[in-house]
């Protein structure tokens, strides 16, 4: 069994082996993030109760936390397989970590603006200096400093190496920077009414949050091979399995 | 889990969200295109990725 | 390194040279003499030393002209300030850490020296911590006064800078490893080191903050030392492999 495994993760790190595997998954994760997202959302703007205290407003949740969780995670993800590739000088790797960069980009930024959109009703300002909410506005300029990275150096391999370091240093200041930022909170205003601790949620809230996460996370799997697959055929385009690829295609 | 009903008497009362109804339509809003952008991008690079090497070979063969 | 005159260079000669050469110079020693070159080599261009200073005096200066030169205001924005100016003063000076060496190949030398990297770059580190980092932490008093802050104010500032502007070194010299011979480096580094100084800050301006108001800020200090324990381990392999990335671009 280890042994199997341990051959599937080396055939992995070949370009080709991985485009063709991944090519079998997309159609199953895109119905799959269809379903989960179709139903996560309808019960959340339909069926979920609203808070007694926010109202209707309470419904930004499903978004907004699945998209905090996600663009954490996505950077953690981006610093292991970047790892992966600095260390064992695997191709794959380097291209799912290009390829996961601007989609926690993405994700962070969606976190940030649904947080703001929120905060509006709840709390009367757009903005409010949360400790959360500044800790996802540090992780989007830490996703940044590793894009615009990774577009100042035009050699493709130097650009993955360079950018697997930075998301380490990323990945032992995260904790830091989040501790601080809070401790900082903390001193400077008491406890506010907090968005999302919410004492015991009951599950008909709870539920379609996890499906909605579920969904945003297959979601991600799904774009995350889509653009790892196209940054295979950019970088293999001279190869004589890419090119039958395309002439395939028609 | 208690019973799950819809929460909305009606259409205009779905769309008014109570009083919140631009904060969450425009949350969704706002989400709905990032995330129909973030899966045409990938489909739109891989399109012209493909045209651009198939225009590159047929260069090729035509020398 | 040794003066045992010319030797005929065979292979085998080779190797015992560089084993020699790694027995001779001790860790001390290899730390201590890439620190006295680059020295050195920045006192040589004296002009250079002072340019980030002057900085930090007209950008602490501004703040009066822009907000109010209200006495009470700027008191109690005077540890922002000062840590806002000493952040933006670090960026500007961490631009010719390993320009120079990079330039002129030596950077190359040192990283396949026999002497362990680590030192190398630590020793960098701090010759440039001592001609930029330790100038800014001295001329904590100066800018303090000039925007009203308390006589402890003014010491947890000395203090705070002093044990903060290593861990600033530390983490812009991995932004300048990363983006050495890169084209518009300097804005680059900024985005890089910039959310990386942040808890830096929020320690450091905190200490000043504390102090000024006439409270205990040694739980400041303490939390600033523990990173900067954390940078000086840390952060010189992080500096190392992206110097070795940066060289074989």
């Amino acid at each position: 069994m280890y042994e199997k495994l341990k051959r599937f993760y080396h055939q992995l790190g070949s370009p080709r082996y991985f485009y063709h595997i991944s090519g079998h998954f997309l159609p199953w994760l895109a119905v799959l993030a269809s379903l989960l997202l179709l139903v996560g959302i309808v019960w959340a703007l339909l069926f979920a109760p609203p808070d007694y205290q926010q109202g209707h407003s309470f419904r930004i949740i499903y978004i907004h936390v699945p998209m905090a969780i996600l663009a954490q995670s996505v950077y953690m993800l981006m610093a292991v397989a970047g790892a992966i590739g600095l260390i064992w000088k695997m191709k794959v790797a380097d291209m799912l970590a290009k390829a996961s960069a601007p989609l926690g980009a993405s994700f962070t930024l969606l976190a940030l603006v649904t947080g703001a959109i929120w905060g509006k009703p709840t709390w009367g300002t757009w903005w409010i200096w949360d400790a959360r909410l500044t800790s996802m506005l540090v992780l989007f300029f830490l996703y940044m400093g590793i894009i615009a990275l990774h577009g100042a150096i035009q050699n493709v391999q130097n650009a993955a190496r360079a950018t697997a370091v930075l998301a380490l240093v990323g990945v032992v200041n995260i904790p830091i920077i989040k501790y601080s930022v809070q401790w900082w909170n903390t001193l400077h205003q008491p406890a506010t009414f907090k968005l999302t601790e919410k004492p015991a949620m009951p599950p008909e809230m709870w539920v379609p949050l996890l499906i909605t996460l579920l969904g945003f996370y297959v979601l991600f799997a799904l774009l995350l091979l889509m653009r790892t697959r196209c940054e295979i055929i950019d970088r293999e385009r001279s190869s004589k399995w890419v090119r039958q690829l395309v002439i395939a295609q028609r | 889990m208690g019973d799950i009903a819809i929460q909305f008497s009606s259409l205009a009362d779905f769309l008014a969200m109570g009083t919140h109804g631009f904060y969450v339509w425009s949350a969704y809003g706002i989400s709905a295109v990032v995330v129909v952008g973030n899966v045409l991008a990938p489909i739109l690079r891989r399109r012209e990725l493909i045209s651009a090497i198939r225009r590159s070979e047929a260069r090729k063969r035509s020398v | 390194m040794s003066s045992t005159g010319p030797v005929e260079l065979t292979p085998e000669t080779g190797i015992s040279q560089a084993v020699s050469a790694r027995q001779d110079i001790g860790l001390l020693a290899a730390f201590g003499g890439i620190l006295k070159r680059d020295l050195l080599l920045t006192f040589r261009r004296r002009s250079d030393l002072a340019n980030p200073l002057f900085f930090l005096l007209m950008v602490v200066s501004l703040f009066p002209l822009a907000v109010s030169p209200d006495q009470a205001l700027l008191h109690g924005l005077a540890p922002g300030i000062v840590w806002v100016a000493a952040l933006l003063s670090t960026l500007l000076a961490v631009d010719r850490l390993f320009q120079r060496d990079y330039e002129d190949g030596s950077l190359e030398q040192l990283l396949i020296s026999p002497s362990p990297i680590y030192l190398t770059v630590l020793g960098k580190v701090c010759a440039h911590w001592l001609v930029t980092g330790l100038p800014l932490a001295l001329m904590a008093p100066i800018l303090g006064a000039m925007l009203f802050l308390s006589p402890e104010g003014m010491l947890a500032m000395l203090l705070s800078l002093l044990l903060g502007t290593p861990v600033l070194s530390m983490i812009s010299a991995i932004g300048a490893g990363l983006t050495l011979g890169l084209r518009g480096g300097g804005l680059l580094v900024a985005l890089i080191a910039l959310p990386l100084y942040i808890p830096v800050l929020i320690f450091g301006a905190g200490a000043v903050a504390a102090a000024n108001e006439g409270l205990a800020y040694s739980g400041h200090l303490g939390l600033l030392g523990a990173l900067l324990a954390l940078a000086l381990t840390l952060s010189p392999l992080a500096i190392a492999a992206s110097l070795r990335i940066s060289v074989d671009n």
